[in-house]
């Protein structure tokens, strides 16, 4: 091996399988006899269910069964992330409603056919009567005196209020400060849409008590945990499968109703339940992402320092408390409030709302875009105040380089960054002080170009358990991992986080390459199956990479010690005169004379002659619980021109520096980001749910819910800084993330940039042609 | 995504398909139309009669005016020299429908049945005088573009009559565009504005103008036709005609929740500018 693995930007393993259409998704696995479940939805919001009759579903032919919420004997969903200290409800969730609907889509009864056709026009045959009740959408809304109350047990639709920083420390702050600026930011609901919709598949062996449940999860081992604790099942008679899973972001953690309901049905009846969402299901019942009501200010002084940030948020949570939901707009949005500036007062209430809306949950970013958006928002507002060049601004106020251990207002210690070097390289690129310029030569002949910067910084990697048992998340937040050598030296690496499109089975096994020198095309990573995997929290919280890698090192390393030890051992040598290099071991001074990695591989697994103590086998575990989070960072960069004719924005070029610690697969990584630019971009531009107010969802397909395309974009630019983690065995972070986080205020800001010769200073996103036309319009007259 | 049961025909000729129709049955063309709508249940023909292997309906040409068959598809006429030389708008509009797959399925026929108010060839075929020739079990009629359009999703046809093809009279000494605003999600048209026009040296002889997208059905634009007609295409003339345009359409607007008919309406005034420039440039 002469070219090193890591850092190579070799192709996605993963690729020729999803692009020739060979890949196996729950939809894929046929059983013989399997029945299909379709799911009869509330058309309503808010509805008390005065009456249910099946009669004439039940009396279609193929059709097995028609439950509703009074048949199941099934725990209700429970909510895992119980944050302390907030007063916290949690509003029992059936799997199908009682007595009540809290958002259309709602499950009101199952229907289990021989045929998804038949099943569908069962459903349809179901007759639901229902006494329709007042709905409300808006989470500001929902929180004031008067509103629809959603759960009899929270009181004002109100399930947590949290606000864990010092409220008379910010108002000091305030009160000394030149400027105030505030805002009320609207963070729209968006969906997350990813391109297979969910799926759940279940068979019970009722000789052994056996359940197999093949789902669309993000966390395998996190769905067989909660669906032993509804099924009652002990956790060891379930297994749980994620096949090939197509993308979730964020939207596959949660256990949802119709995976339990697979579960006992296929209990229930004997024979495998299959169940696959339709798009228009998809849009209806998985999570939302977002959806905040925020009223921010921040206190500046005249020349410029950033002295405080605060805000009171209504987070909409939706009919239901989905499994994470309480967690984000709270533990990941609130302490990330400075960012990467020196700002010493952080204030903020989180306000978890119930309404009628689908459930929210975490969606990429989860928190933090929400988080960084408002930060970035009122710098340019604090810059347009002072009149500062916004660039400037955040210059004179970036946290200085810091190589290990950085701590902040609102609590957290970063690791490590260099902020000002990737922003300093993200305005090169973009050459920001020639766009002035041009700026004001193109405003002169009447056309409007803007620029957008964002510095950001990120906590991902989630996260140390004590931390997540502190913040009431209720898991732990390691992984586990086993690098196991077959006697002919293969290698299969068991991860107990699933990947569902990232690519981690090319950089994991990379991980294993560089640490133990097999080469990469002879490690599989396998994932997926609570029975073949140890355990693991998930993939989510761009976490994979940097919790099952590290794990991965040290089981790595592990078996590199024994390597190095029975090598000696073989070679009749001193084990300290061993010298290690690209998979082979050999003795110092005689360089003839090698082991490699192979070759002990299989005399570990012969154990013909074994060094006293020395067990046999080649393979090795790893639990690896991470000290802190990791922090990535950078700077992007957006010019945009604005058509104010139309109210059209064309994005024209787009900056991304982003710090990931080393990178171990550039071309992955630059996959990341330009995919979490897009979105993140699209929900400056183009994304977001609008319901009626009745609780209707008017974007309920994408004709009408704006998906972003590829003609919406230019080529990104990326350039890169490295800065190590100091906690982590091989340096990296995460940037599953960055690129949502970052993008949303960098496109907004310069769109804002642009308008701001028009005198228009604020738009709900997304900025659509009609709202920006319609801003422009207002501000002229 | 689960449509409701239906029987499915596909018909050889022109008489089998008229035969094989029934009073609960629909024509299938492209299915780019019908079968979403199918599957979303919204809704739930019995019938299937597919009209997609019956060759007398397919194909172009151009004998005096054009004559293009009804399964003739949106890739098909994009394409077509004939068609680009005869009417360029519709060649333009026809290769700005939905995507490279939805224009190699999508059919003409179907489209201007199906009627929706956000397409783009309506728009060009009311522009510049199309006919629509139908047969039914009664016999065979023509109806003018602008009466075949009646209002949203709703157009001259009877139940089980078929649309066989639709005539344009030869424009290749007009010059003639089509401008379409986009809808970000959908990319139907938020509005679409057609202009064909006839030029004296740099006077304008004649104009026409249709709108679609703005409007429940593409709308004839008289008031538009009249500032420009006679201009030189001066900016007062195409500024008077970007307001008259916007009174022409102001019986028919149509709109949704992200871009309001208020908006569409505005809009229609710039791309009818726009649609002039494209046309004269
Ligand atoms: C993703 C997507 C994007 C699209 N974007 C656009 C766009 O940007 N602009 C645009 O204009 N259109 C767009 N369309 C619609 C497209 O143009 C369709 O092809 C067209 O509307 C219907 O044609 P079809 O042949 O598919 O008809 P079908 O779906 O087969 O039929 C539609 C209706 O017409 C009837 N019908 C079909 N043929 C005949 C006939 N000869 N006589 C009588 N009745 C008939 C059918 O019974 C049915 O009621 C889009 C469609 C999709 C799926």
């Amino acid at each position: 091996m002469s070219t090193r693995i890591f850092g190579s930007g070799i192709k996605r393993r993963e690729d020729p399988r999803l692009i020739t259409g060979e890949a196996r998704y729950t939809d894929d696995i046929k059983l013989p006899g399997v029945l299909h479940m379709a799911v009869v939805r509330s058309p309503y919001a808010h509805a008390n269910i005065v009456s249910i009759d099946s009669s004439a579903a039940e009396a279609m032919d193929g059709v097995v069964a028609v439950y509703t919420g009074e048949d199941l004997d099934l725990a209700g969903l429970p909510t895992a992330w119980l944050i302390p200290d907030s007063d916290l409800k949690t509003p029992e969730h059936p799997a199908l409603a009682k007595g009540k609907v809290r958002y259309v889509g709602d499950g009101v009864a199952m229907v289990l056919a021989d045929d998804r056709y038949r099943a569908q026009d069962a459903a349809d045959a179901v007759v639901v009567e229902y006494e329709e009740l007042p709905a409300v959408i808006d989470p500001e809304a929902a929180a004031q005196a008067g509103a629809p109350l959603i759960h009899d047990d929270v009181e004002g639709n109100i399930a947590f209020t949290w606000a864990p920083f010092d409220k008379e420390a910010s108002d000091e702050a305030f009160a000394k400060a030149d400027v105030v600026v505030s805002e009320r930011i609207l963070q729209q609901r968006l969906l997350p849409t990813a391109m297979e919709p969910r799926a759940a598949m279940a068979q019970f062996n009722a000789a052994t008590q056996e359940l197999t449940l093949w789902c669309t999860s993000q966390n395998p081992h996190i769905h067989r945990f909660i669906i032993s604790a509804v099924t009652g099942l002990n956790e060891n008679r379930v297994r749980v499968i994620a096949p090939e899973v197509g993308g979730g972001f964020g939207s596959k953690i949660p256990c949802y109703p119709d995976e339990a309901l697979v579960s006992w049905a296929a209990m229930k009846l004997g024979v495998p339940v299959k169940w696959t969402e339709t798009r228009s299901e998809n849009y209806l019942i998985t999570i939302h992402g977002r959806d905040h009501v925020q009223h921010v200010e921040m206190a500046a002084s005249k020349d410029g320092k950033l002295l405080g940030v605060r805000a009171t948020v209504y987070a909409g949570m939706g009919g239901y408390l989905s499994t994470a939901a309480p967690g984000i707009p709270t533990i990941l949005h609130g302490l990330l409030y400075v960012g990467p500036y020196t700002i010493d007062s952080v204030y903020c209430k989180s306000i978890g709302v119930m309404t009628n809306g689908t459930p929210t949950d975490a969606y990429r970013g989860a928190g933090r875009p929400e988080a960084t958006f408002l930060l970035e928002r009122m710098v340019d507002n604090v810059a347009r105040e002072i009149g500062m060049d916004p660039a400037e601004l955040r210059r004179r106020n970036l946290i200085p380089a810091f190589e290990d251990g950085y701590d902040v207002a609102a609590g957290l210690t970063y690791d490590s960054g260099d902020y000002p070097a990737a922003f300093e390289k993200a305005l090169d690129m973009a050459g920001y002080d020639d766009f002035r310029q041009a700026q004001a030569d193109a405003r002169s002949r009447g056309r409007y170009l803007g620029i957008g910067v964002t510095a950001y910084t990120e906590m991902c990697g989630l996260g140390p358990s004590q931390v997540a048992g502190a913040v009431g998340f209720q898991g732990g937040l390691w992984e586990s991992a086993t690098v196991r050598v077959t006697p002919t030296g293969k290698v299969q690496a068991l991860i107990g986080a699933s990947p569902h499109g990232q690519g981690s089975e090319t950089t994991l096994a990379q991980i294993i390459s560089e640490e133990l020198g097999f080469p990469v095309e002879d490690i599989e990573v396998v994932h997926g199956d609570t029975t073949e995997t140890p355990m693991g929290w998930g993939t989510y919280g761009s976490r994979t990479t940097p919790v099952t890698g590290a794990a991965l090192a040290h089981a790595s390393r592990k078996l590199k010690d024994k390597a190095r030890v029975l090598a000696a051992h073989l070679m009749e040598a001193n084990v300290d005169d061993i010298e290690y290099a690209d998979g082979s071991f050999s003795v110092k001074g005689s360089p003839d004379q090698a082991q490699s990695i192979q070759d002990v591989a299989l005399m570990a697994h012969l154990a013909w002659n074994m060094p006293e103590g020395m067990d046999p086998g080649f393979e090795e575990s790893q639990f690896y619980d991470p000290p802190n989070f990791v922090y990535p960072f950078g700077t992007h960069i957006a010019i945009v021109e604005v058509d104010a004719e139309t109210g059209e924005i064309e994005l024209q070029r787009y900056i991304a520096v982003d710090d990931c610690g080393p990178q171990i697969n550039p071309e992955i990584v630059a996959g990341q980001i330009h995919g979490g630019v897009v979105q993140g971009v699209a929900q400056a531009l183009c994304e977001g749910v609008i319901y009626d107010d009745n609780g209707q969802l008017l974007t309920g397909t994408m004709q009408d819910y704006c998906m972003p395309k590829a003609d919406m974009f230019p080529n990104f630019e990326l350039g890169e800084t490295v800065t190590p983690s100091p906690h982590h065995p091989i340096g990296v972070k995460g940037v599953g993330e960055t690129g949502t986080i970052a993008s949303t205020p960098t496109v907004y800001n310069a769109v804002l940039d642009a308008l701001a010769p028009l005198g228009v200073d604020q738009i709900d996103m997304p900025l659509t042609s009609a709202k920006v036309w319609g801003a422009i319009q207002a501000a002229r007259s | 995504m689960w449509p409701n049961k239906f029987e499915y025909t596909r018909a050889g000729s022109v008489d089998e398909a008229l035969g094989a129709i029934s009073d609960e049955g629909k024509f299938l063309a492209g299915g780019h139309s019908l079968l979403p709508v199918m599957k979303l249940r919204l809704d739930a023909p019995e019938q299937l009669v597919d009209i997609g292997g019956i060759d007398s309906l397919r194909g172009i040409s151009a004998n005096g005016e054009l004559s293009i068959g009804a399964t003739t598809t949106h890739a098909e006429i994009a394409a077509s020299a004939d068609v680009q030389a005869m009417c360029a708008g519709l060649a333009s509009a026809c290769g700005q429908v939905g995507d490279q797959a939805v224009r190699n399925f999508g059919t003409i026929g179907g489209n201007i049945a199906h009627a929706d108010p956000a397409s783009d060839p309506p728009t060009v075929l009311v522009a510049c005088g199309a006919t629509v020739h139908i047969q039914g079990a009664g016999g065979a009629r023509s109806v003018g573009a602008e009466d075949f359009f009646v209002d949203l999703f709703e157009t001259a046809l009877d139940d089980g009559e078929l649309i066989t093809s639709v005539s344009l009279p030869n424009c290749s000494d007009c010059q003639c565009a089509y401008v379409k605003f986009p809808h970000p999600a959908s990319r139907y048209a938020i509005v679409g504005v057609a202009v064909c026009l006839k030029m004296d040296g740099d006077t304008c002889a004649s104009a026409d103008v249709a709108v679609g997208g703005a409007t429940v059905k593409a709308v004839k634009c008289a008031g538009a036709e009249a500032a420009l007609a006679g201009s030189t295409l001066d900016d007062a003339a195409l500024s008077a005609a970007a307001e008259a345009v916007k009174a022409d359409i102001g019986d028919w607007l149509a709109g949704d929740i992200a871009y309001p008919e208020a908006y569409r309406q505005q809009m229609a005034g710039v791309f009818l500018k726009r649609a002039v420039a494209a046309a004269t440039g």
